[in-house]
């Protein structure tokens, strides 16, 4: 629509692929930000990222394999915050509880610094009326049924995705 | 000398990161009548250039981008 019609608004096309705490931020930032700016948005949740739209968002993320994961304390004083401390990855994987403990610690890192919570941005997104589709065939691979996922998702496949993105001014994979 | 801008409504983002203040200065515009005016008050330092490409692509006028007191305040009026 928006390439052949030069009067309609821009339209933003994402997938989003991953389920981490850290990958959810990215798509719901750059959907509410082009729907404030007036853009069309859709947004198509396919693999893990079809567990963002589950009603109780429980993204958790993991410094497991991620070594440009910055692991600073949210608490304390300046220069205590301002340390990234060494953590070997063999303590990772055998103290249990460190995801649980890297993703409360991230949480509350970005609250200190003022960013929306997941739950947020996608409450904004269902404001601004961005499409939100859910992978069909993730859903069967997985066992996922309809009433598992929020209701104002729509169900899909590649083709639904690929007719809206082919008209966006932007498609991306996230 | 600076004319004095008299705005219709005050939005103050202080404290929010992207996307917050794009989003909540598109919800506060659709609040105000065409041609009112919206005083924005942000810390974001992303939300200069933001607030700049935001007016681009709504249409919406930036009258005014100044700094004050570590703040950043943004007069924008509603043009559509």
């Amino acid at each position: 629509m928006s390439k052949s019609d030069p009067n309609a608004p821009k339209r933003l096309a994402l997938i989003a692929s991953k389920g981490t705490l850290d990958w959810a931020y990215p798509p719901f930032i750059l959907a509410s930000a082009a729907g404030a700016m007036g853009w069309e948005v859709g947004i198509f949740f396919t693999f893990y990222g079809l567990t963002l739209l589950k009603p109780k968002l429980t993204a958790a993320v993991t410094p497991v394999g991620n070594p440009a994961m910055p692991m600073k304390m949210p608490f304390g004083p300046d220069g205590f915050q301002s340390i990234n401390w060494p953590i070997p990855q063999l303590l990772m994987t055998n103290v249990p509880g460190f995801n649980a403990l890297a993703t409360t610690l991230m949480k509350q890192t970005f609250e200190n610094k003022g960013v929306a919570t997941i739950e947020e941005m996608r409450q904004m997104c269902v404001e601004m009326d961005v499409r939100l589709i859910g992978c069909q065939m993730t859903m069967d691979v997985f066992g996922f049924k309809r009433e598992d996922f929020i209701k104002e998702c729509e169900i899909g496949g590649a083709a639904t995705f690929l007719e809206y993105a082919g008209d966006a001014d932007v498609q991306l994979f996230i | 000398m600076m004319d004095v801008l008299k705005e219709d409504q005050v939005l103050d983002c202080s404290g929010m990161l992207c996307p917050m203040p794009v989003v909540k200065a598109s919800k506060a515009i659709k609040t105000m009548e065409i041609g009112q005016v919206l005083k924005m008050i942000a810390t974001d330092p992303g939300a200069p250039p933001d607030m700049e490409a935001w007016c681009r692509q709504t249409g919406h006028e930036m009258l005014r981008s100044q700094q004050e007191d570590g703040k950043f305040i943004f007069y924008l009026r509603r043009a559509k």
